[in-house]
């Protein structure tokens, strides 16, 4: 165990202009960790908000209907746009990457610094827009509503136009990064999977952000001049703008989601001491995944009025989606099987997201069968199954990504109790906000309903009842963070006995990364090659 | 919470209902089993693979092409066959049968307004008759908004300037509700209206009586009936609060400020337009939202809502 190292990435250089103008790409990966976490914080009260507004039936208790009608659509478009998107890739991707492939920092530094000001920039549009006059129109900004209500659409679009670029330049400079900067001798396939996921989820950006930002600025342009393209009454089809939307926000589940499958692959070989059940199989299944997302768009639209035969086409495909998932979680399954597990806070997330992320992926199946989405379409069904999705799979993978980093962040260790209580808080506050939301959509609640029939009542007081704890489990987390990086037990180098290259440095790692050119004397889930006794403790 | 329908699903009342749920259900089963299989798995080695265990620890398997086989061909066969269930009775779902009786549904914000046959029209209330096929042709007059009946397990988008079509029978009188599913603003939970299925003579007599509505009535009472059934109700309040639109209360007989900052009197004619041109003159401090009644009310409807706005001192 080497000693804590005296230079570090975190105060050398020093001053505040050193840190507004790095390079490092572990720095700009932490600038980013704050801002999504901000980002985070403000979703996550107006979650708490829309459940407080739902908890009653008849409206009124803490906002009107319009400022709930912004409220949810503030927090969808910062949950996805500020928050997740950027989350794994930009925060934990941009501190990782280059330290897993042994290299000094990613291919383009200063356009990822460039990437994080854009960032901040966009999201300087979106909180525009809450101030003055937020957007109500769902953060999927259907037309002709969002083409015609007064609120201020623009700059919420504009905003998110801008992080698109953000979100480009990420996944640019990471397939270069990988591409060209792996150590030598690191084959494709010695490669840490959260590699794999993170160059997955980069194709995607890099080919299907621009489509959105195109049908964005159309909207801008329809709603500025006119122009007709999505008004029936000029001859344009507010259907298309559907189909141009889903087109990239349905790879955008996959940019969310994979780097989410990306990091379970890390935690899960790690924490049971265990070479990974089918390397390759789990990065295929990426690729696979990346590729097929961008022909299932039309399954948001089974009941839009889109022609039958497309219903079937985009049916079927929504299927074929589902099996390389499917194909993961029992490779996950099987690493567990004669593993040495241990029961480290970020395993517990890796357990979470098994659980959750199953469910998510199960429930799918009914969304993607044609003649029961027809019914649950557009109900909380959709709402819950999405957030066992991206909440239940990717923001717990993110929670355990962020625990097992957290000591090479810093340096140091937070609170093992503390972090163990705020995993099973968050974990019993989700299901009981979320489970019984599939329930209330089966029986017929609509979404984005700012007020409901009694009958539902029961159901979305238990649902708020569940925010609470959920939020209970966050604030703990953050004080035990927050407490730790000042606070916390010194790190090693390597606390879990991980064998990719990041933990070969110390924690936190020295600017450079690698003092000396590290060499490569395991593959990344070799445990196979230690000895027994290692394993087991 | 409705105690008459499934533990998931809504209660059954028309003819897709009962399929829909057998899908559901299959594939509600077949999931379980799998979420069982990972769950437990999980919580099995979890447990008797944890750390520090007096056991030895063994290398374990990187690899088995049967097991990898096996469980990718299971759940492909699974998905296969969920496909085209799926799509079989989707089919079903988007095909009326011939002699379906044709219904207009037009939506609004924030209300439902349907069309019958013999040219009766109803707001926020389908009368339709038990067991008989109804087929629903859909368009919207400004955004767009969902047709969703949970009982009938139907859902269809409605359209500005095109239409869509659903179709349904029911299997049992009733009152059902019909939800707007997409979502328009700041009216679109308020969009509920109900289905009252009938049965079939109880049906024939209405739709003869619904074209003479309001008979042997005072023309106020009726109107009275009107604003809630043709869903003025649903921005306007007759308390003196504003909705969406001003209140009813008190404004006949008085001067109103209109949004380009001149004043109006309120009297007959003044209400006629408001109701058959509403953006001709705009009330200031509203939106300019109001949708038409042109077409949608008669004329003595029209006198029946003025008659009763005028009572409301
Ligand atoms: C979608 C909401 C909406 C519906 C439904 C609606 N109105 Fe209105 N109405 C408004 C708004 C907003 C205004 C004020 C702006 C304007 O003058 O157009 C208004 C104005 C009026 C006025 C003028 C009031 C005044 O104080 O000068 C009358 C009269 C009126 N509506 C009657 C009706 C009647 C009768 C119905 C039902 C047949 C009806 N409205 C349905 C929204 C609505
Ligand atoms: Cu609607």
């Amino acid at each position: 165990m080497e000693a804590v190292p005296e230079r570090s990435y975190l105060n050398e250089p020093k001053g505040w202009k050193s840190w507004v103008f790095t390079l490092d790409h572990k720095r700009i990966g932490l600038m980013y960790l704050f801002s999504i976490m901000a980002s985070f914080l403000l979703g996550g009260i107006f979650a708490l908000l829309i459940r407080l507004e739902l908890l009653h039936i008849g409206g009124k208790h803490i906002m009107g209907a319009e400022t709930y009608n912004q409220v949810f659509t503030l927090h969808g478009a910062i949950m996805i746009f500020l928050f997740i998107i950027p989350s794994i890739p930009a925060a934990l991707g941009n501190f990782v990457l280059p330290q897993m492939l042994g290299a000094k920092d990613v291919a383009f530094p200063r356009l990822n610094l460039a990437s994080f000001y854009i960032y901040v920039f966009g999201a300087f549009f979106a909180v525009y827009s809450m101030m003055s006059n937020a957007a109500d129109t769902g953060w999927t900004f259907y037309t002709p509503y969002s083409t015609t209500t007064n609120t201020a659409v623009i700059s919420m679009t504009l905003g998110v136009f801008i992080l698109g670029f953000s979100s480009i330049f990420t996944g640019l400079n990471f397939i270069v990064t990988v591409h060209k900067l792996r150590l030598p001798g690191m084959t494709w396939y010695k490669m840490p999977l959260f590699v794999w996921g993170l160059y997955a989820t980069a194709i995607i950006q890099v080919l299907a952000t621009p489509v959105l930002g195109i049908t964005l600025i159309l909207l801008i342009l329809e709603r500025l001049f006119g122009i007709g393209i999505f008004d029936p009454a000029m001859g344009g089809d507010p259907i298309l703008y559907q189909h141009f939307f889903w087109f990239y926000s349905h790879p955008a589940v996959y940019i969310m989601i994979l780097p989410g499958m990306a990091i379970i692959s890390e935690l899960i070989p790690v924490f049971a001491h265990r070479k990974i059940f089918g390397y390759k199989a789990i990065a295929y299944s990426s690729l696979a995944i990346a590729f097929v997302s961008f022909l299932v768009w039309g399954h948001h639209m089974f009941v839009s009025g889109q022609s039958q035969y497309a219903a079937m086409i985009f049916s079927f495909l929504t299927f074929v989606v589902a099996i390389p998932s499917g194909i993961k979680v029992f490779n996950w399954l099987a690493t567990l099987y004669k593993g040495s597990i241990s029961f480290a806070t970020p395993m517990l997330y890796a357990f979470s997201f098994l659980f959750l992320f199953t469910i998510g992926g199960l429930t799918g199946m009914f969304l993607g069968a044609l003649a029961t989405d027809v019914h649950l379409h557009d109900t909380y069904f959709v709402v819950a199954h999405f957030h066992y999705v991206m909440m239940g799979g990717t923001v717990m993978a993110f929670l355990g990504g962020l625990h097992y980093w957290w000591p090479k962040m810093w340096g140091r260790m937070y609170n093992e109790f503390w972090g163990k209580v705020s995993a099973v808080l968050v974990f019993l506050g989700f299901n009981i906000t979320f489970f019984t939301q599939f329930i209330l959509g089966a029986k017929g609640m609509p979404r984005r309903y700012y007020n409901y029939l009694d009958q539902y009542q029961p159901l979305h007081a238990y649902s708020t009842y569940g925010s609470w704890i959920l939020a209970l489990g966050f604030i703990i987390m953050a004080v035990y963070l927050i407490h730790s990086i000042f606070k916390g037990k010194k790190a090693s180098g390597n606390p879990w006995g991980g064998l990719t290259l990041e933990w070969t440095n110390s924690s936190p790692p020295p600017p450079e990364n690698f003092i000396e050119t590290p060499v490569l004397k395991y593959g990344p889930y070799d445990y196979d090659k230690l000895p027994a006794e290692k394993l087991n403790s | 919470m409705d105690t008459t329908g499934t533990l998931f699903m809504p209660p059954q009342h028309s003819t897709f209902a009962g399929q829909v749920d057998s899908l559901f259900y299959f594939i509600l089963y077949a999931s379980t089993v799998f979420f069982a299989i990972v769950v437990f798995g999980m919580i099995f080695f979890a447990v008797r693979y944890r750390r520090g265990r007096k056991q030895p620890v063994e290398a374990g398997p990187s690899h088995n092409t049967a097991l990898e086989i096996i469980w990718t061909i299971i759940p492909t066969v699974l998905v296969v066959i969920v496909f085209f269930w799926g799509f079989k009775l989707f089919l079903k779902m988007n095909v009326p049968p011939k002699d379906a009786i044709e219904i207009k549904v037009t939506g609004q914000k924030w209300f439902w307004s349907f069309d019958y046959p013999n040219g009766a029209s109803t707001v926020n209330e389908l009368d339709v008759p038990v067991g008989k096929p109804v087929k629903l042709l859909m368009s919207s007059r400004d955004v767009i908004h969902g047709f969703f009946i949970p009982d009938f397990r139907i859902k269809m988008d409605v359209v500005p300037n095109r239409y869509t079509i659903t179709w349904f029978e029911a299997t049992q009188t009733g009152t059902f509700n019909l939800f707007c599913t997409q979502y328009c603003g700041k009216g679109h939970s308020e969009m509920i209206a109900k289905v009252k299925v009938m049965g079939e003579r109880e049906y024939e007599d209405w739709l003869v009586s619904g074209t003479k509505a309001g008979e042997g009535m005072s023309l106020a009472d009726f109107g009275a009936k009107l604003y809630v059934s043709k869903a003025c109700a649903t921005c306007h309040n007759v308390d003196g609060t504003a909705n969406v639109g001003p209140s009813f209360k008190g404004i006949f007989e008085h001067q109103v400020k209109l949004s380009d900052g001149s004043s109006v009197m309120v009297d007959e004619n003044y209400i006629r337009e408001s109701i058959l041109d509403p953006q001709a003159k705009i009330v200031a401090g509203y939106q300019p939202v109001m949708p038409t009644f042109q077409g949608v009310l008669n004329d003595r409807e029209v006198d029946a809502l003025t008659a009763y706005i005028k009572t409301l001192k």
